[in-house]
């Protein structure tokens, strides 16, 4: 049985890694600097963040279409992740600047001196000169690193243990989530949060100690950061869906009670999956923002997180690369139809700009996979395929 | 008759002319004091224009403050001045307004008098109109002395108090004497009178009054603590070392507000400037010294590469300093020492210390009093706060409370609501009219809209709350993008009537604006007509009965689909109307529905789903603790919402049903 279990895994897994790996390979083929310039660097960015998106997706997917907990609120551990990687690339960055500038003067600076420049560098756009107290670790990544896998873990733990414990469950636990990523933003809307308040965290994209490398360079080197994380999160859900646990799991979003009368911790269960997914979405944002370049506190606004769902249910949620057909599809298609690029449709008494009306498309569109077809884009390919064979 | 009236015409008007033309004349002997006025020689002229027609005075006066006179270089005659082109100018008679004769650029100059002696002027401009026979001159002239008491103005205004005549005049000036007495008054008996007077009386201006005259001097430093003794002293000040101020924690300066105190370095300046201590090294000018003596990359000796630590540059410094005879550098903890021998303290600017005493003692009762009011005010900002979110929430009490669909739509009914105001008052113009045709207008059009999605989409997701939470999801951002795409991102507005403008004012500390009391009166309204129709009517009986249980309700007869229908639209069209109301309050945009959906659900299910009573709970407890927590610190609302979220979250740990938990078999499902 356990042999079974593993086999399949091993040859989903496989089957998925070599895709992505085709993929990859692919695109810095046509990308400029490795191979024959077909596609822009722009673009090469979007895929990665892509790339990003799909992570967060399949987190959210494991979470919401495998354990039956609608979280509104994941895309707050994504833009923490981002806000923790974000802190390093700006303080180095940022130091190597001042110790550049400071090279004039005769007496070698002392640590106070730094700090206060770079204090001012960072925070003089809110009214500080200040480090604060949660920068402690910004000059080291290694930190840093840790810390993105253990703030949203943390907050992810805390408010799980509080919300399953008092047994908080369906649309309110889907509210509580929205609250939380709401009082997030809020938070860090703040001038005083110690974050740059609405200004974000900006300049990502200049990567500390690679100033040598051109922007293509490292948009070729952050996709492929991309598509190793894609699978490997791919493979840790894999394997954990469908392991004994993955059953448990599944069992806990058919029917909570009766698992919870089989003796099974069911509290634990969902925790574990609440904090491994927020970590991974986390993980995602770290890898993100480097490409987006700039972090701002309006990027986890509860819109974002529903939009998270959104892809998964487009998707077709219950199946892993169900969700990363629908993440990559929705906000491929959206940037490609907001941006301008695609051709208007003239009506003769009216003309369809896809900039205005492709949101309202897609939100009746959305209805209507929700309504007619529950299994979202992979329900609809299986069944057209069942039809054909 | 006819004869004797030209007659007397023109006696008076002789009369006038006569006035008038001595008072040219005067002008013209003292056309250079006037000319070259200064605040010192101006007060003897104003005192010798008393004897002229007030009427003229004034207006030639005032014409002399604004600085509208011109005189002629050569005559010194004062007059004014009008352009008729580029390089001619009239120049005119100021009391007949007649032309005199056409001048060049050159030959007229503009009279400036500085601002001291349009000052002198003003005050005795006061002296002319407060006097006046025209009521509205004095009224103006009153006014005018509102803005600023000068000691001159003292002896005037008692004289203004005992020959006024109109009452209400009469109390003004009273009001104005007394900050007179209590500013310049030289009898300290009186004062204080005065101060007894005012006790009760908790305006504004009473309160800027006593505190001008708790007005203190700069701090000053003194050696010998005996100084002191004679003096009226405010405070007396420590100097101490301080900490950084930390930045990045928010939550303790939220709760923690610091207090002005003196730092080491301030006080050291304070006290160098005073000559008690000798000049201090900085740490920069330390670097700069250190800078200047270096000596092929090595100071004393030490390579540079070894100053990037303060204590070594201090170290070397002080060597330094012993061979070059300068100031050694002394840190923070010995400047205290130094500082100890010293005494740092504020003085009242009024000298007599029983009247500061008692100033104090009449301010801190009629702030006591103040705070009364600041509270009621506190609660009042929470009730029209909860009020709003009362209406915010008002329509998902139905839908989400009683029915249990999640609608993330809610949000654009209320902005649907907004605009059809909007609409209507495009043609109606009557603000009234129009308000009274969107109320139901907007009920008839969300209800529509609400039993068209209850038809087209909730109805085949009952079973599955979660997937009506997503298809209402598509549904708000296709409607919000809809509005965007007719009205534009630009906010509508959605004007109040008139009658709804201004404000209910009590006192200066406390007055509640007419729309926010409309938008309790609404809330209460809506509240009261909710629960009647889900209490009292058939449709509310049918509709608590199909929530509860559908097979039992079919079997009475009664028909679910149609219930469910109804109801949705029901709670849609209260949706719509409560987005009329806040439309009053708030800009009409597209995003107006998403601003308030997160924090309408919070509030049903703090509230307690499935109550009616348990929204307004709800609503109250959000809106009061959300203000509760903005008073820590007022200018901080983010922070505010932020701890009010987070403390719900906590709060639905604790009761996860909410404030008023439904109990028996309607709350069984979950």
């Amino acid at each position: 049985m356990i042999t079974d279990i593993n086999k399949s895994v091993k040859k989903h897994s496989l089957i998925f890694l070599i895709t992505i790996f085709l993929f990859t390979l692919l695109i810095t083929f046509l990308s400029e600097p490795f191979g024959i310039n077909f596609i822009s660097t722009s673009f090469v960015k979007v895929l990665g963040k892509t790339l990003c998106l799909c992570i967060a997706a399949i987190a959210m997917d494991v979470v919401w279409g495998y354990c039956g907990i609608l979280s509104l609120g994941h895309f707050a551990f994504f833009g923490l992740g981002g806000y923790m990687i974000g802190m390093w690339l700006m303080y180095e960055r940022t130091s190597i600047i001042v110790l550049n500038s400071l090279d004039g003067s005769q007496l070698p600076f002392t640590e106070i001196e730094l700090q206060e420049a770079i204090g001012n560098q960072i925070f003089g756009v809110v009214g500080g000169t200040e480090i604060p107290l949660i920068w402690t670790f910004a000059d080291n990544l290694y930190f840093q690193i840790i810390f993105v896998i253990l703030i949203p873990g943390l907050l992810a733990f805390i408010f799980g243990w509080l919300a399953f414990r008092s047994r908080v469950t369906g649309v309110y636990l889907s509210i509580l989530t929205q609250a939380m990523t709401l009082a997030l933003s809020l938070y860090l809307f703040q001038n005083d949060s110690g974050l740059r308040g609405n200004n974000g965290l900006s300049g990502l994209q200049n990567i500390p100690h690679l100033e040598n490398l051109s922007q293509s360079t490292i948009s070729i080197l952050f996709l492929w950061l991309s598509s190793i994380g894609l699978i490997f999160s791919f493979v840790i859900f894999n394997y954990i869906i469908q392991s004994k646990f993955g059953s448990v799991i599944t069992a806990i979003r058919d029917n909570e009670t009766r698992l919870r009368f089989f003796g099974y911790n069911v509290e634990i269960y969902k925790l574990f999956i609440f904090v491994i997914t927020a970590i991974i979405t986390g993980l995602a944002g770290a890898i993100y923002y480097p490409q987006a370049g700039i972090i701002n506190p309006a990027e986890i606004a509860p819109i974002a997180s529903i939009y998270l769902a959104v892809w998964v249910a487009i998707g077709g949620r219950g199946k892993l690369y169900g969700a990363i057909l629908g993440a990559a599809s929705v906000s491929l298609l959206s940037s490609w139809f907001t941006g301008g690029n695609a051709p208007n449709i003239p009506l003769g008494f009216f003309t369809i700009e896809w900039v205005n009306w492709w949101t309202v498309f897609l939100g009746i569109g959305f209805v209507a996979i929700t309504i007619f077809s529950k299994g979202g884009l992979i329900g609809m390919l299986n069944t057209l395929l069942v039809k054909i064979k | 008759m006819k004869y004797l009236l030209i007659i007397l015409f023109s006696l008076l008007s002789f009369n006038s002319a006569f006035s008038e033309e001595n008072f040219n004349n005067f002008l013209f002997k003292n056309s250079k004091l006037i000319i070259n006025s200064s605040s010192k020689t101006v007060g003897t002229f104003l005192e010798k224009i008393n004897v002229y027609d007030q009427n003229t005075v004034s207006r030639f006066l005032n014409l002399w403050k604004n600085k509208k006179l011109f005189y002629i270089k050569e005559t010194k005659k004062i007059v004014l001045i009008s352009k008729f082109d580029n390089k001619t100018y009239y120049a005119i008679d100021i009391f007949s307004n007649a032309k005199i004769g056409k001048m060049r650029k050159k030959d007229f100059k503009k009279i400036k008098p500085n601002s001291g002696v349009r000052a002198k002027i003003s005050s005795a401009l006061v002296n002319f109109q407060i006097f006046s026979n025209d009521t509205n001159k004095r009224i103006n002239s009153i006014n005018a002395l509102e803005k600023k008491i000068l000691p001159e103005h003292l002896k005037l205004l008692r004289k203004a108090f005992l020959l006024e005549e109109d009452d209400r005049l009469k109390i003004k000036i009273k009001k104005l004497l007394q900050f007179a007495i209590l500013q310049h008054g030289a009898d300290d008996n009186e004062r204080i009178n005065v101060l007894n007077e005012l006790k009760t009386n908790i305006s504004l201006e009473v309160r800027a009054v006593l505190s001008k005259l708790l007005r203190t001097s700069e701090i000053k430093v003194t050696k010998n603590i005996e100084d002191l003794n004679n003096l009226n002293i405010a405070q007396i000040i420590k100097p101490e070392v301080m900490s950084k101020k930390q930045f990045g924690e928010a939550i303790k300066s939220f709760f923690y507000k610091e207090k002005l105190k003196l730092s080491v370095i301030d006080a050291y300046k304070i006290a160098q400037k005073n000559g008690f201590l000798d000049k201090r090294v900085s740490l920069n000018e330390l670097k700069l010294i250190l800078e200047n003596n270096i000596v092929d990359n090595k100071i004393l000796g030490i390579d540079i590469k070894e100053f990037n630590k303060n204590s070594k540059r201090i170290e070397v410094y002080n060597k330094l300093a012993k061979i070059k005879n300068l100031n050694i550098y002394r840190d923070e903890t010995e400047l205290l020492n130094d500082l100890k021998q010293l005494h740092f303290y504020k003085v009242y600017i009024e000298k007599n210390k029983y009247i500061t005493n008692k100033t104090k003692q009449v301010l801190d009762s009629i702030n006591f009093k103040v705070k009364f009011y600041k509270y009621l005010d506190l609660f009042i900002d929470g009730l029209s706060l909860s009020s709003i979110y009362f209406l915010g929430a008002i329509g998902l009490a139905i839908t989400f409370g009683v029915m249990r669909v999640i609608n993330m739509a809610h949000g654009e009914f209320i902005m649907m609501g907004a605009y059809t105001g909007y609409v209507v008052q495009l043609y109606i113009t009557n603000h009234t009219l129009s308000l009274i045709i969107a109320f139901p207008l907007a009920f008839i059009i969300t209800f529509i809209a609400g039993v068209i999605m209850e038809r087209l989409v909730i109805k085949h997701l009952y079973k599955n709350p979660l997937d009506t939470l997503l298809a209402t999801f598509g549904i708000s951002i296709a409607l919000q993008q809809l509005a965007k795409n007719i009205f534009g991102t630009q906010a509508r507005p959605l004007t109040s009537p008139y009658w709804l403008d201004g404000s209910l004012i009590i006192n200066d500390d406390l007055s509640i604006s007419y729309i926010r009391i409309a938008i309790f009166v609404l809330g209460v309204l809506f509240f009261l007509i909710l629960l009647f129709v889900m209490k009292k009517t058939r449709f509310g009986l049918e509709t608590r009965s199909v929530t509860q249980n559908p097979v039992m309700a079919s079997n009475m007869g009664v028909n679910p689909e149609k219930i469910n229908m109804l109801t949705f639209g029901f709670g849609s069209g209260i949706a719509g109307v409560a987005g009329v109301a806040i439309g009053l309050f708030s800009k009409v945009t597209s995003e107006l529905g998403s601003e308030y959906i997160v924090q309408s659900f919070m509030t049903v299910v703090v509230g307690g789903v499935g109550s009616i009573w348990g929204t307004l709970a709800g609503a109250s407890l959000i809106g009061f603790l959300q203000k509760f927590i903005e008073w820590f610190n007022p200018s901080n609302t983010l922070a505010a919402q932020t701890y009010m979220i987070i403390f719900i979250i906590l709060f639905i740990q604790f009761r996860p049903k909410g404030l008023i938990a439904l109990k028996g078999r309607a709350a069984n499902d979950n």
